[in-house]
């Protein structure tokens, strides 16, 4: 079943500043003044230099950040106005590190995504197991579920780490660097299966990638992020050229064509 | 239902919460275990009743049961009025530190964690030291002060305050940009008891007389356990772990980091200091009519996590049941020793076992990896 991808706005950040206060009472300025939509359906690549502002971007459309200037909403309500379980219930966030706890199963920990719908004080809803399920099917994790998190490989601890978020349920997901530590074919796998989620139940995805090419092959659109702004926003075919990444990584590319005729960013030697 | 969710289609429930065995484990077993140790422990004593009198003897007192003619009046005394409160005193202290020990743990990502670390031993030394030197340190009120307030002396109602304002400090002291940081907690915790601590040894060097005194509440005592300490202790314990143990979620989701619990929904800085401060309530209060008794706190939680798993859903009724028990059955040991410091029996079989748990099963776990 493939949901109509319509032009319906999930979540919008307009002219959102943001600025990390410091130890010595200085603030370090971080994004200056972003705007940026997501539709439903979206599968946006987010892209940038370390320290662009990136994660610091995703944590203020999760509301743990409050931005400085602008408003970021979701479904057109301010964010401020969203109390914190209701946007638990809609935005899921695949962290960039997280401490895993030590001895639980992978299924009592995607059991925790669960936590934000929580209806009885000690038992868990039939609907929480079966949300359960249907994350660890769809993260390609089902065959985790009774391991020890802390005996699983990197590949299957990022799986389990997309199992929780998707167990949420949530409209809009979150992906910081989530083919970190993975392999090529690791990585493939997990953003085909994110991909499937989005093309068969319409949801919303905004991943933090650094691999261009990576970026390009998975996402119909790309976001650029620089100097606390977006800089470019559009299919990649459009927007990664070796101008724009000179322009924001300073690093000299060449052009190249895939056996499928996209365009490739091929790196010199260093 | 929303555009975003499909009908669930194939996927059948995967079971997350605790196993069966595991919940008769934790609860069943603790209870029975127990109720055991409550029985042995009021039975056993100087004057030796039998476990069917004693039995016999709760029954009639607590539940109204007719009393078999055969138990002799002063051995019903025995049994209620001393024994019986002395047992109660100790399964409430070692359900108090188990839950407590639990909780820290937890709260702070920490194995070393036990229900004193953030400063309530401190605290409440310094205060039940003040209080047992207080007829040398202000002679002028050492008459109106030999009176109790609530069926409480100075030294309980002093070393109450002293852990709870304790914590309030060094929590309002590791506060900055409205978090609270759990290793800015820790450090903080350490540094405030440091300075009490020299507080501490500064009174205990001006003691003279009263050093055995100050000696026997540092170890940790029950000798002093009486209904109208009970009265006092049991409803705020009772009510501060009913607290906790409904919290199990928070404590669960605070396991994953502060980051992804906010993501998960939870308010942390309201958990944290809900948390911290009713285990610092149910610390205190026990404090106060025990003394500091060490290493309940600390090993109860890792034996059950061993044995039934991390999910606090399970670890913190388990913590209150066991710990309950094992402190009762240690103070058996410190009666029948001839009434040593009860303190002294924990530490003294306590940490040899907990050695041997490390060594034997390597599986005393981190609270978190990385």
């Amino acid at each position: 079943m493939t949901v109509a991808v319509g032009s319906e706005v999930l979540t919008e950040v307009e002219g959102v500043a943001f600025a990390y206060p410091m130890p010595d009472g200085g603030r370090r300025e971080v994004l200056r003044s972003v705007d940026l939509t997501l539709a439903r359906g979206d599968l946006v690549a987010l892209v940038g230099t370390n320290g662009s502002g990136k994660t610091t971007l995703l944590r203020l459309l999760t509301g743990v950040l409050k931005p400085d200037a602008g408003v970021v909403r979701f479904e057109g309500r301010s964010l401020a106005d969203w109390r914190r379980l209701d946007l638990a219930r809609r935005v899921a966030v695949l962290p960039q590190q997280l401490d895993l706890p030590v001895g639980f199963r992978v299924a009592e920990l995607v059991g925790m995504g669960r936590a934000p719908h929580a209806r009885r004080l000690f038992a868990s809803t039939e609907a929480d197991e079966r949300a359960v399920a249907r994350a660890l099917a769809d993260a390609g994790a089902l065959e985790l579920a009774d391991r020890f998190a802390e005996e699983l490989s990197g590949g299957e601890r990022q799986r389990l780490l997309v199992a929780m978020a998707l167990a949420q349920e949530p409209d809009l997901l979150l992906l910081d660097e989530p083919t970190l530590h993975l392999d090529l074919a690791h990585q493939v796998a997990l953003l085909a299966a994110i991909r499937r989620l989005r093309d068969q139940r319409g949801l919303t995805v905004l991943a933090v990638l650094h691999d261009l090419n990576l970026a390009a092959a998975f996402a119909p659109r790309v976001a650029i992020l620089d100097g606390g702004r977006i800089v470019a926003d559009g299919p990649p075919a459009e927007i990664l050229t070796r101008d724009l990444v000179r322009r924001v990584f300073g690093v000299q590319v060449d052009e190249a064509r895939t056996a499928d005729g996209r365009r490739h960013l091929a790196l010199r030697e260093v | 239902m929303r555009a975003t969710v499909t009908a669930p289609a194939t996927t059948q429930a995967v079971h997350t919460g605790p196993s069966l065995t595991r919940v008769t484990v934790a609860l069943g077993g603790g209870a029975i275990l127990l109720m055991t140790a409550m029985v042995v422990a009021v039975a056993i004593g100087s004057v030796g009743v039998g476990i069917g009198d004693t039995v016999a003897i709760l029954g009639h007192r607590l539940l109204g049961l007719p009393l078999a003619s055969s138990v002799a009046p002063g051995v019903e005394s025995i049994i209620f009025d001393v024994r019986l409160p002395r047992v109660l005193t100790a399964m409430l202290v070692g359900g108090g530190l188990g839950l407590a020990g639990t909780v820290f743990q937890a709260l702070l990502r920490n194995p070393m964690a036990d229900p004193y670390i953030i400063g309530t031993a401190a605290g409440a030394s310094l205060g039940a030291i003040a209080g047992l030197m207080a007829p040398i340190l202000l002679p002028a009120l050492a008459i109106g002060l030999g009176s109790s307030w609530l069926g409480l002396g100075l030294v309980q109602v002093l070393a109450f305050t002293g852990g709870l304002g304790t914590v309030l400090l060094v929590y309002a002291v590791s506060r900055a940009n409205g978090r609270v940081p759990v290793v800015t907690l820790l450090l903080t915790g350490y540094a405030v008891s440091s300075v009490l601590a020299a507080g501490v040894a500064l009174l205990m060097f001006f003691s003279g007389q009263h050093l055995g005194a100050i000696f026997g509440w540092l170890m940790g005592s029950l000798a002093a356990a009486r209904w109208t300490n009970l009265a006092f202790a049991a409803p705020l314990l009772v009510v501060s772990a009913a607290l906790l143990v409904v919290r199990w979620r928070g404590l669960n989701l605070l396991l994953l980091g502060d980051g992804p619990a906010a993501n998960l929904g939870l308010d942390v800085e309201r958990e944290k200091l809900v948390l911290t401060m009713l285990a610092t309530l149910a610390t205190s209060t026990v404090v106060a009519i025990s003394g500091t008794i060490g290493f309940v706190g600390l090993v109860v939680p890792h034996v059950l996590r061993l044995a039934i798993g991390p999910d606090h859903r399970l670890l913190l009724p388990a913590s209150v049941l066991y710990g309950a028990a094992l402190l009762a059955v240690a103070d058996l040991g410190a009666r029948v020793a001839g009434g040593i410091p009860v303190g002294i029996v924990t530490a003294l079989i306590g940490a040899p076992f907990f050695i041997w748990l490390l060594r034997r099963s390597r599986l005393v776990r981190p609270v978190v990896t990385q």
